[in-house]
């Protein structure tokens, strides 16, 4: 164990590949190899498939089903209804919102697509000619697709399992077709402020239901092991240990006899959070037959069952004074939640976090309330690309700041500036109970409008409109400003749960007799790149090599108990839990070095990969030879080996926030619009690898850009879901993507042991209001205060059309 | 209905075996071949991660059934290394210039890219976006997966260049 | 999605496959790219007992270009279309086409047969056939036939196209050289049909517009041929007035459907756009 060779500093720091440099990522060896492990990849011995029956109708009675010619085709083993499933109690599930969702149609479908029947065959194509041939009668019955009708006193009774339950999981429900009232704020408060206010604007601004839809569906394989009493469930799980514990508490198996993996994720964006139906039947149908048995959606499926995101009907009311300093914020929601109450919330906070509305500014009061109501779509209301309900939340304030700009007639940066929470002013309390931890709002600002030249811009725009009304061009510009504020890294155990699992996480650490290790942690990566970043935080605490650590995820038999990878929460808990491990590791290992080098601890001091005598360099041992002395010798009062694991209860939640710019330029005629530049100035406090977060912006961005120019899940009047395929379903490519550009400023968070706060989901979060906020601003001189998304060539050519300007 | 024989090479070895003609190709090489690289991640031919190289073209492997693939030369990403395991300048650029995320597209990214470079050895950056607007990413942006693509064509006719 | 089952045919001739398609019947379907057709048998709405796969018939593989006309065979892929320099040369307005129809997978195993057969009123090659004046050649077990293409089209996935007839080939007059030519396609994504499109070819002399023709694709359940608007532009210099007038002319024959692109009166705004574009823009490039 002879690490002498002589390298300076500098070297050893470079050779560590630690915090704040662009190593490049240990996943992509195999993934650029076709040897990515994805849950569709995965094949047992005597594997059988499992397919879904689904509803054609939105909502219907099921007066029978008959698997009869079903069980005729050849290689079709089984043919599971609800009937089968009732003696098991397994007919219905617990949802994660405090809900339940039938995981098979229990006498009556609520959406359409929704799973009556599944079918186990031998291979795929058996089950699909199964499915082919399940007679299912059914009689349809009225439908609810409008949100706004589903409290009339008229409206269909939908959910007959819970017609009496009139106290739902979050209070008293008001009416049938009614799931939740839950506020927060000063009611009164914020209503006199609107009665005193110089100015209110008030608007409906509605954020469209859209789908995660990563490139890679949801699936599960299932595997009992009827002798051991063992099932293994391996799946695309956002939250593996999450799901062994509801798959005992569904199952009844014991929580120690199941082993969850999520093995490589194909992106998850918030889609495979949650728990569907597809899982539980192909757990079923294991048990039941004894072989293993995989579901995986196809892409209609996917964009059709499992999960949507937003559907937030938002009525914003902002007062303010005639020089622009707001005064109260007002905000209700309509939620529509669909059939099933499915969100994936923290259980205190079934509109999520939507209470970061008040956004980056000091706004003295503020209320808000929002009811919950089902409807005939698909359940889900997952976190898509964003921290619960936070996107919904900063686009309410972003649009709402630039209608308040409008009718005072400022710009909306400067709006912005002048209401900004200053520097000085954090930790701030904000009106509706967060702490922001940190944040520099104004340097941020400034430096991306100096960036993109704001008041040039300006001055162009003011140019091309006068063009534009001489008739010399049929193309108006759009400048768009969106300053958000997140708040993510749930989080704080004392207040966020999930089916009352603290919302903790974790990270355990085995350092190797020569020097290297392996870290577990409870997260899963679905593209995020933690087996690069995670060793990079760990690189630094301990002073061993990135390339040296092993980082693993996703098997509950091996990693720590977490809560997974969603609403940016890996690296502000997992992140800080890694780091807080490798701080136990580094604590151990002074002990070691000051026995090794018979000083007492406090002559020590740690330095890039090792401890050395204070004022004596030269006298040191590295974390290399303390790992193997800690395998060789016998040292008083200390156990061997060099091992730590860390759980994490942070102590805040973490508040990245950004700055961004955009410019685009609508064709009047076409409703094309083209996003000529966008500029993302990102605060994620610490940056561990500066090229992962510029990959993730960009992907966050291009997730926004699909939003606001084409997503949206829609329900026709008899409760068929429109454009559930790709061809509808809008989905950007290259050619229809720009270029990105991206900044930062660093304000690290105080209390995150690092100083990391998140970044993944920032993008989505600000793109969204920047974009719509550009594309209101290209026809805000003609009046226009707010139209809604998605910004796709009809609707825009429709503004165009209602503002006089079309022939 | 009966199966019908199947002849073709696949990633430069020759494969004869039968299957039933309205196995989708890319279910042929998944679970026949066990060649999981190229995935499905739509099932209507827009999203290119079931992308294969056939004769010579790019194909989406989904919307061909595997008697339409009789008698074809196949490559799929695992045939795209040489056969000492060094990877193509492609797959080295991807790493390098962080072209990828949750890596699902991947396969079917590059499998493009590599027919788009013979096709087109020294693409612009509008030549790449249209070449590879059949393959959907999530994740990137495809920022930085034109730039690996611009970056292995400057790797590829350097190598020419030299040899 | 995965498909029902059937049985799979190679014919190596046209005859073999024509003899095959009346041997099974009804039941049999033909299959060139596949990529419309392979999709709705995903969805299950395409039930075939027979596939019969035109890829081994070498006859329908050839383009030929001389100076009086084009003849294109059926399995003619979109990339080869877009390929052949000659071809390009002499009716430019077939590779600008191609480049707007689907991505370059698609491109690769598509047909122009395959685009113009099926009828799909949103395939855009049959309104640059009918823009065209092109004739479809039709060969069945009673010998072959001519139909003009502006007369093959009856309703969506309808055509004049009998069970057990192939379409062997698409001929045309060869566009007088110095023509303008343009395809103007309104689409929400590579890979999406048209919202609207509209296909031109034009002869100018003298500043004035000799010959015209407008095909419109996706406004109807079949393509369009313009007439009338085209006779607008005749004998004019081709100023916006009478581009405008020639557009709404277009826009009068349209009846597009409500869909995912629009609503009606939206796209049929968009087909008077995608003329006026195409016109302005043949009217640039005509010699």
């Amino acid at each position: 164990m002879n690490d002498q060779t002589p390298i300076s500093r500098e070297e050893r720091i470079e050779k560590l590949q630690g915090l704040g440099c662009s190593r490049k990522r240990v996943e992509d060896a195999r993934f650029t190899q076709g040897k990515g492990n994805y849950i569709d990849d995965l094949k047992l011995p005597g594997m059988l498939f499992g397919d879904f029956v689904r509803s054609p109708y939105g909502h219907a009675r099921i007066k029978s089903i008959n698997p009869e010619a079903a069980l005729a085709v050849p290689g079709v083993l089984a043919v599971i209804t609800a009937e089968e499933l009732k003696p098991l109690a397994l007919h219905y599930m617990p949802t994660l919102a405090g809900d339940v969702q039938a995981v098979l149609a229990d006498e009556k479908v609520l959406f359409q697509n929704q799973e009556v029947a599944f079918v186990v065959a031998t291979d795929r194509y058996a089950a699909a000619d199964g499915v082919e041939l399940v007679e299912v009668d059914y009689e349809p019955l009225p439908v609810i697709n409008d949100a706004f009708k589903a409290m009339d006193e008229d409206a269909p009774l939908l959910r007959e399992d819970i017609k009496d339950k009139m106290e739902g999981a979050h209070g008293p429900r008001k009416h049938h077709n009614h799931i939740f009232f839950w506020e927060e704020g000063d009611k009164d408060g914020t209503e006199k402020a609107l009665d005193d206010a110089d100015v209110v604007v008030e608007e409906l601004i509605t954020y469209q239901r859209v789908h995660p839809c990563p490139l890679e569906t949801c699936g599960c394989v299932a595997s009992m092991d009827k002798i051991n009493g063992k099932l293994t469930l391996w799946g695309t799980f956002q939250a593996p240990h999450a799901v062994r514990t509801v798959a005992s508490l569904i199952t009844n198996i014991a929580e120690h006899n199941i082993r969850v993996i999520s093995p490589d994720i194909g992106g998850g964006f918030g889609n495979k959070v949650g728990v569907y139906p597809g899982y539980i039947c192909a757990t079923v149908a294991s048990i039941v037959t004894g072989k293993p048995v995989k579901w995986v959606e196809d892409r209609i499926e996917n964009l059709s069952s499992t999960a949507f995101a937003r559907d937030y009907h938002m009525t914003g009311k902002i007062a303010a004074t005639k020089d622009g300093k707001i005064t109260g914020l007002w905000a209700h929601v309509l939620a529509d939640h669909g059939a099933f109450d499915a969100c994936a919330d923290p259980t205190k906070f079934p509109a999520g976090f939507f209470h970061i509305v008040t956004g980056s500014y000091d706004i003295p009061v503020a209320y808000v309330g929002v009811d919950g109501v089902y409807t005939n779509k698909a359940p889900g209301g997952v976190a898509y690309r964003c921290s619960f309900r936070v996107t919904e939340a900063a686009y309410l304030i972003e649009r709402m700041i630039d209608i308040l700009a409008r009718k005072l007639d400022m710009d909306p940066a400067e709006l912005r500036i002048k209401n900004f929470i200053k520097k000085e002013q954090f930790p701030y309390q904000s009106a509706l109970g967060w702490e922001y931890d940190s944040g520099d709002y104004h340097t941020a600002m400034e430096k991306a409008m100096t960036t993109v030249d704001y008041k040039a811009l300006r001055v162009e725009q003011t140019e091309n409109r006068a063009a534009f009304d001489r008739g010399e061009t049929r193309s108006l510009m759009g400048v768009g400003v969106a300053f958000f504020t997140e708040i993510v890294g749930a989080g704080p155990v004392k207040n966020c749960d999930i089916l009352g699992l603290g919302m903790f996480d974790s990270c355990e650490i085995r350092i190797h007799p020569t020097g290297s290790a392996i870290a577990r942690l409870g997260t899963i990566s679905q593209g995020q790149g933690h087996a690069t970043t995670f060793a990079q935080i760990l690189a630094s605490e301990i002073g061993i090599p990135a390339e040296d650590i092993t980082l693993e995820e996703g098997d509950t038999d091996t990693a720590p108990y977490g809560l997974g990878t969603y609403g940016s929460r890996s690296t502000p808990v997992a992140g800080a839990a890694t780091a807080m491990a490798g701080r136990k590791i580094r604590a151990k290992a002074q002990m070691i070095a000051a026995y090794l080098l018979e000083v007492h601890e406090g002559d020590l001091e740690w330095d890039v990969d090792r401890f050395q005598i204070k004022g004596n360099p030269e006298a040191h041992k590295t974390m290399k030879e303390i790992a193997f002395a800690s395998y060789n010798q016998a040292i008083p009062g200390l156990e061997p080996g060099l091992e730590a694991v860390s759980y994490y209860d942070p102590p805040n939640m973490t508040y990245p926030f950004g700055a961004y710019i955009c410019v685009v330029d609508v064709d009047v005629d076409t409703g094309v619009i083209d996003v000529r530049r966008f500029y993302a100035l990102d605060d994620c406090g610490t940056r561990i690898n500066p090229m992962i977060i510029e990959g993730q912006v960009h992907g966050g961005l291009t997730e926004a850009l699909a939003i606001v120019m084409g997503q949206e899940i829609s329900y026709d009047e008899i409760g068929n879901i429109k454009g559930a395929t790709l061809m509808d379903f809008f989905l950007p490519t290259a050619v229809e993507t720009p270029n990105w550009e991206t900044g930062h400023t660093t304000t690290p968070s105080p209390h995150h042991p690092i100083g990391a706060k998140g970044v993944g989901e920032s993008p989505n979060v600000g793109g969204v209001p920047a974009l719509s906020n550009a594309v209101h601003d290209a026809f805000a001189h003609k009046g226009l205060t707010h139209t809604q998304m998605p910004h796709d060539h009809w609707r825009v050519w429709k503004v165009a059309q209602k503002l006089g300007l079309t022939d | 209905m009966s199966d019908i024989k199947i002849n073709m090479t696949i990633n430069g070895q020759a494969v004869e075996t039968t299957a039933d003609p309205r196995t989708l190709l890319i279910h042929f090489l998944r679970e026949d071949q066990n060649l999981t690289g190229p995935h499905i991640g739509c099932d209507t031919s827009h999203c290119g991660a079931c992308t294969v190289d056939m004769n010579g073209k790019s194909v989406k492997s989904c919307t061909v059934f595997v008697g339409q693939a009789n008698g074809a030369d196949i490559v799929t990403i695992e045939g795209i290394a040489e056969a000492d395991g060094t990877l193509h300048a492609l797959q080295e650029a991807f790493r390098q210039n962080h072209g990828l995320q949750c890596g699902f597209c991947t396969p079917g990214m590059i499998t493009r890219a590599y027919r788009l470079l013979q096709e087109n050895p020294n693409p612009t950056e509008e030549e790449i976006r249209y070449g590879i607007s059949g393959n959907l990413c999530r994740c990137t942006g495809y920022q930085n997966i034109v730039k690996s693509i611009q970056i292995a064509a400057e790797e590829l006719s350097h190598k020419e260049a030299a040899e | 999605m995965i498909p029902g089952s059937f049985e799979y045919h190679r014919p190596s001739s046209l005859d073999d496959a024509i003899g095959l398609l009346s041997s099974l019947g009804e039941d049999a379907l033909l299959v060139a790219g596949g990529h419309s057709l392979i999709p709705m048998m995903k969805l299950r709405m395409a039930m075939p007992e027979h596939l019969v796969d035109l890829q081994d018939v070498q006859s329908l593989k050839s383009i030929t270009v001389d100076t009086n006309q084009i003849s294109l065979g059926a399995m003619v892929t979109q990339a080869e279309l877009i390929a052949s320099d000659e071809l390009h040369a002499a009716c430019p307005i077939l590779r600008e086409t191609s480049l707007q129809i689907a991505d370059p997978q698609i491109r690769n195993l598509g047909t122009i047969g395959g685009n113009v057969a099926n009828g799909d009123p949103g395939n855009d090659m049959p309104a640059i056939m009918q823009m065209l004046g092109a004739t479809y050649v039709l060969a069945g077990p009673q010998g072959t036939r001519e139909i003009a293409a502006r007369d093959f089209y009856e309703a969506a996935f309808f055509t004049a196209r009998e069970d057990g007839e192939i379409l062997t080939t698409i001929k045309f007059d060869t566009p007088t050289a110095g023509h303008g030519w343009a395809y103007e396609k309104q689409k929400r994504k590579i890979g999406d049909y048209a919202t609207a499109a509209a296909a031109v070819v034009l002869t100018v002399s003298g500043g004035v517009c000799e010959t015209a023709s407008i095909g419109l694709t996706n406004v109807a359940d079949t393509p369009l041929w313009a007439e009338e608007a085209a006779g607008v532009l005749v004998g004019s210099a081709l100023d916006e007035a009478t581009i405008k007038t020639a557009a709404n002319a277009a826009v009068a024959i349209t009846d597009p459907a409500l869909d995912g692109r629009g609503p009606v009166e939206f796209r049929k705004h968009i087909a008077g756009i995608m003329v006026q574009r195409a016109v302005a823009k043949a009217a640039q490039r005509a010699q």
